[in-house]
């Protein structure tokens, strides 16, 4: 706000009436610039940490020659793609095949702006904050889908197909979470959401009552985001790399960070909703003089760690069981817990 | 000076029209698919403006999210011959014209009555304020019967559908995964002791005076 009135008054010769538009627009591109940078910094060391933690869980060592301890080696992976060709297939879809990893990263990215960091960090605040976030994510797959298309190659319709039944099999279940949470909290305002977890310790917060949900919207967030054991609609063992396996340089190089950056959107949401977000664990001396923000990102990083712990310990599912896992065992079992907790709502034992 | 809500609202109005005639226009029918996409988001974002945030987002999340999917996904397996879908062009046109000339009509009797003006004022003035909660409160105490009726209706769809396409293929394998997960090893290996017969002399290289390699093949 005090960039937006400066920039307003800066300008005020030159625009006249105009100028508290342009202070307006300089003001939200600084806060968006100011999320975007470090989470794609962020994304760029996720994968650093990704090679790393899986070379240390399978006892190899990972990359340890750029930089001190292999640090600059994402820099390295970077500047490589965007040196490499882009090449685009001869009787593909050229205007789609180009927008779909767009497409990509802009539904990852999007969600952000109604992510609340600490009490009041937020870019946007706005009230049904939980319905946008599901409404954002569910644009993702639209970025498979017409990559897979576009591409004009079996293997990544394949993919795309896959993607999209499995997507839109696990919104269901997403969904349902998403409902007992806005029950016990009340709000669909992620601030409000968190501020209603607020107690003395953890156990305050929605992950105990709420325990299948969180486990459910865990591991649908990791079907969604297309990640191991649920990654099929890559597949490189079948269909060698699904729907971006006619892309190469920095389109592919989109599609990677929006799929990481959908890791870490999913681990920011899980931890707003069923991790009490920025608060302490415990509400006393050394734990709440530490900031908000901190909690919240060491919960993000435990949560992105359990995304590669997953990656490095499960073999991939096959096609059938993911479907099974997804409409014969999570869609009942969110139905049955959201009547429980209603139920449970009405009576005196509920203490949250 | 214009608005800026104004500008707003004109930027997506000739969106969604755009969009809406890329719908019927062009003949590549996923292209047609997309450009329905482009209409509902841009729509989403029109009722954004009119304060239905409810509506915009739940426009975008069950149309965009999954039902446009599930549409885009099918279009793309079928085997659509564009060819075969412009024969008889001609002979259809006069019933075509005859259909757009009566919805033609019909919009603009609704769009040039009164009442109709006076209701959508209502409406969006009674928008204004935390209309999720509002419309929440109001599904389920005063329109609950309504509302229950029209999800059985749904329901009921939905079997019917399930009922009328599942068949059961014979020769199809089916694992159940819970038995998969109770197997114990002593269902899959069996461990054999197997009586030993004049065993091997093996030696140590570094003992091995010989020369001889200890291991036959």
């Amino acid at each position: 706000m005090i960039i937006d009135a400066w920039v307003t008054e800066l300008l005020l010769p030159f625009l006249g009436d105009y100028a508290a538009w342009a202070g307006t627009f300089i003001d939200l591109m600084i806060k968006i610039v100011a999320i975007v940078l470090p989470l794609m910094l962020c994304v760029a060391y996720l994968t650093y940490a990704e090679r790393r933690v899986i070379g240390a869980i399978q006892l190899r060592i990972g990359p340890n020659r750029v930089g001190a301890k292999g640090l600059l080696q994402p820099i390295a992976d970077a500047l490589k793609l965007l040196l490499k060709e882009v090449i685009i297939p001869a009787e593909g879809n050229r205007f789609l095949f180009v927008i779909a990893p767009a497409i990509s990263l802009l539904a990852a990215l999007i969600a952000w702006s109604v992510i609340p960091f600490s009490p009041e960090v937020v870019l946007a605040d706005i009230n049904a904050g939980l319905l946008f976030v599901l409404a954002a994510t569910s644009l993702g797959v639209y970025g498979v889908i017409i990559a897979g298309w576009a591409s004009n190659s079996k293997y990544a319709f394949i993919g795309c197909l896959r993607s999209a039944a499995q997507i839109v099999s696990y919104e269901i279940a997403m969904g349902f979470a998403l409902v007992t949470v806005l029950m016990a909290s009340g709000s669909l305002n992620l601030s409000a959401i968190v501020n209603a977890q607020a107690g003395a310790t953890f156990l305050s917060w929605f992950w105990l009552p709420l325990l299948p949900m969180f486990v459910v919207y865990f591991i649908s967030g990791v079907a969604e985001t297309n990640r191991a054991p649920f990654d099929v609609a890559e597949g490189e063992s079948e269909i060698v790399a699904g729907f971006h396996v006619e892309y190469g340089g920095m389109a592919f190089a989109i599609f990677f960070l929006a799929e990481y950056a959908n890791m870490i959107l999913i681990s920011a949401l899980t931890t707003l909703l069923f991790l009490g977000g920025w608060l302490p664990p415990f509400d006393f001396a050394p734990f709440n003089w530490v900031p908000g923000a901190v909690w919240f990102i060491f919960k993000i990083c435990f949560l992105l760690f359990c995304f590669l712990w997953f990656r490095a310990t499960f073999p991939r599912y096959r096609y059938d069981q993911i479907m099974h896992l997804g409409w014969k065992i999570f869609i009942p079992l969110t139905i049955i817990w959201l009547i429980v907790v209603g139920l449970w709502m009405r009576t005196p034992l509920w203490l949250w | 000076m214009f608005e800026f809500e104004s500008i707003v609202f004109y930027f997506f109005a000739f969106l969604t029209l755009s969009a809406a005639l890329g719908v019927i226009l062009v003949s590549n029918p996923i292209y047609a698919a997309l450009f329905l996409v482009l209409a509902f988001v841009a729509s989403a974002g029109i009722w954004l403006l009119l304060y239905a945030e409810f509506l915009a987002m739940v426009l975008v999340l069950v149309y965009v999210g999954a039902v446009m999917v599930l549409f885009l996904f099918v279009l793309m397996m079928l085997d659509i011959n564009i060819d075969t879908l412009r024969e008889g062009f001609w002979r259809y046109l006069p019933f075509a014209v005859i259909i757009a000339v009566l919805f033609a009509a019909e919009i603009i009797l609704v769009l040039t009555n009164p009442k109709f003006t006076s209701v959508v004022g209502d409406a969006s003035a009674a928008l204004t304020d935390d209309n999720t909660r509002a419309l929440g409160s109001v599904l389920y105490t005063e329109y609950l019967y309504p509302f229950e009726l029209a999800s059985v209706l749904l329901l009921v769809a939905i079997v019917a559908a399930v009922a009328l396409t599942l068949r059961r293929r014979i020769n199809t394998r089916y694992i159940n995964p819970a038995t998969q997960v109770q197997t114990k090893p002593t269902d899959r290996v069996r461990l054999v002791s197997v009586t030993k017969e004049s065993p091997l002399q093996f030696s140590s290289p570094s003992n091995d005076k010989k020369g001889k390699t200890s291991c036959p093949d």
